[in-house]
């Protein structure tokens, strides 16, 4: 072991950061290789779908394969669907989210831990362990092929919930009692000092709602049987045939199209999804 | 083994619904001098609590309490929608325990689990470390992006796009690892293959998840304590190893539940790329669940499974929170 002389080592720590970001950006190209490639492939033609070495710049870009996928699947009617579902689903989780949070946070009433405690449990329980017999009640209330039976399972928010309270939490206390000894009442105090803060708290329950919404497949495979009540990922799985007819570019602009509301809401809503999303790692 | 019951669904660290608290009433039992009238404030005050809640409560009891009392219900019956329901014991869990494509599918996805679950946190925990050097701002958040994308993205379709680049004569990456001399694999049509690009593709997906709350736990650690370190001579893997890790324990600890409960349900990955073939290589848990109810219409015996699951579950996480016990340092 010889020791380093200190030139080389400065040597070192200046080299250190460049290996790093080096480092760094090949992994960011394998992550979003996959995605870089479908949109491209979307673009070429279907003859030259398959070619490799794959071109990430379309020689001859057509949006051939795009029409191709309105052709096959009747895209209006999957977009409108899904976002008829996710857009209800997240304005339902932000009103039961918001409500019931504010009641854990700021309203004194009887059995409010045991109740809290079991919001907190149903946060363990798996979709698919209670999927059978939620099917069995939505069968019952003839929801089932409906997108209601999709959307009305979905407004309870043991997460949504959690995340509101703490969020309420976080505000102060000061505000609510100055307002009460200017004679506000509980609902008050709610509608006017309140609940116009929590708009940021509201925004994380909506993008993460409908993040996990427009994606969401098993409910959607299991509920919806006839095909005008797909959504789009039940209807690009179904697109997959097309591998038989020699052009995988038709399913790519598929899922092109399908992306696209999601990326929009990754581009805009990219703060509120992170804090939601890392809120998870809040000590619970 | 025959032990079929379910574990109290009492998450540690929480008040389960059936812990031993006394109910916690804020209201004094008896009037006291503050309050010697009982103000119509407080009935208000309730009332509202219960309008607020009512949404969510009655919600959570309808498709989640009532539904998983229902599942242990169904699971003692035989029932296939047409036929009334058959009073069965426990039949279904015997034949469970016989039946060679539910065993496999829990021991896929307890292999699934282990190898998915540690490759995702080590690219998180490395990529997080990595992002957290000396860097550009600007730099940093274009890394931060790229490593969240894909979480936003849908599985299924997702799923769709790999079955392609995992394809064995067009896809490109056999092409790739041929430029550099590897012989095709066959990714996704054989036994050993087919699991690895299901944990693969999965990963990719996920990895972004655990990424986030690295970079968040990262971010609370004191800067003095690392300028301390490096006044005491630590210095990179050290550095890490002694000090970084034991103050992440609290983020590591989560991510590891997260990722553990969702990889025990996985199922688009494996029902769009591979279907659970070749054979039943790749049949995960939640697979078994929708094809014994959806395909087969047996629901006594996917109730079973679905248990079963809900057992495992319950079991992995209270074990990782007996091991935190000794392994989390909390500041």
């Amino acid at each position: 072991m010889s020791q380093a002389t200190p030139t080389l080592s400065r040597l070192r720590h200046s080299l250190t950061p460049w290996a790093r970001i080096a480092g760094l950006t090949v992994c960011a190209l394998v992550t979003l290789g996959p995605v870089i490639w479908t949109v491209a492939t979307s673009l070429r033609t279907p003859a030259q779908s398959f070619d490799l070495p794959p071109q990430i710049i379309p020689t001859h870009p057509t949006t051939a394969a795009y029409r191709g996928v309105f052709d096959q699947i009747d895209v209006w009617l999957l977009a409108l669907n899904s976002t008829l579902v996710t857009a209800l689903i997240a304005v339902g989780q932000m009103i039961t989210a918001g409500l019931a949070g504010y009641a854990f946070a700021r309203l004194e009433f009887r059995f409010k831990k045991p109740l809290f405690g079991l919001v907190l449990a149903t946060m363990m329980v798996p979709l698919q362990v209670t999927i059978v017999p939620v099917f069995l009640v939505l069968k019952t209330m003839g929801l089932t092929d409906t997108l209601l039976g999709l959307i009305i399972p979905a407004f309870p928010t043991a997460f949504g919930t959690f995340l509101m309270r703490q969020y309420f939490l976080g505000m102060p206390k000061d505000l609510g009692e100055a307002a009460m000894l200017d004679g506000a009442g509980t609902w008050r105090i709610f509608r006017s000092v309140y609940a116009p803060l929590a708009t940021p708290g509201l925004a994380i329950v909506g993008v993460l709602a409908f993040n996990y919404h427009w994606n969401e497949f098993f409910r959607p495979l299991i509920l919806e049987t006839s095909s005008q009540n797909y959504t789009l990922p039940l209807g690009l799985v179904s697109l997959q045939g097309n591998l038989g007819t020699g052009s995988i570019s038709v399913v790519l602009a598929g899922v092109v199209l399908s992306m696209l509301p999601a990326v929009a809401v990754f581009v805009v809503g990219q703060r509120p999804l992170r804090e939601g999303i890392t809120s998870a790692g809040v000590n619970r | 083994m025959t032990n079929t019951q379910v574990p109290d669904s009492q998450v540690p660290n929480s008040q389960g619904p059936n812990s031993q608290g006394p109910p916690v009433s804020s209201r004094p039992a008896t009037p006291s001098a503050a309050a010697v009238r009982p103000s119509a404030r407080d009935r208000g005050t309730r009332l509202l609590a219960a309008l607020f809640l009512a949404p969510t409560v009655v919600g959570i009891v309808v498709f989640t309490v009532v539904p998983i009392i229902g599942s242990v219900v169904l699971s003692l019956f035989h029932w296939n929608v047409i036929d009334p329901p058959r009073f069965a014991g426990g039949a279904n869990y015997r034949t469970t325990f016989t039946d060679s494509t539910v065993l496999v599918s829990f021991r896929n996805t307890l292999l699934f689990m282990v190898l998915a679950v540690t490759l995702q946190l080590l690219i998180a925990l490395t990529l997080a470390l990595a992002l957290n050097g000396r860097m550009p701002v600007w730099l940093r958040s274009v890394f931060r992006s790229a490593f969240f994308f894909p979480l936003v993205l849908s599985a299924a379709s997702i799923s769709v796009v790999m079955k392609y680049l995992f394809n064995q004569d067009f896809g490109v990456v056999n092409w790739l690892i041929g430029l550099v001399g590897v012989a095709p694999v066959p990714w996704l049509t054989s036994e050993h293959a087919a699991m690895a690009t299901v944990i693969l593709v999965y990963v990719w997906q996920q990895f972004g998840f655990s990424f986030l709350l690295f970079i968040g736990g990262l971010n609370n650690i004191p800067k003095e304590i690392h300028e301390a370190a490096a006044l005491d001579g630590a210095t990179g893997l050290r550095k890490h190893l002694g000090i970084t890790l034991p103050l992440l324990s609290p983020t590591l600890l989560v991510a590891s539940v997260v990722g553990i409960i969702n990889a025990l349900q996985v199922f688009e990955q494996p029902y769009v790329l591979t279907d659970g073939g070749p054979g039943d290589a790749t049949r995960t848990v939640v697979m078994v669940i929708y094809e014994r109810a959806f395909e087969q219409l047996d629901f006594g015996e996917a109730s079973a499974v679905g248990v079963l699951l809900f057992a495992l579950i319950m079991a992995v996480t209270a074990v990782q929170f007996r091991l935190s016990r000794r392994f989390v340092h909390y500041q």
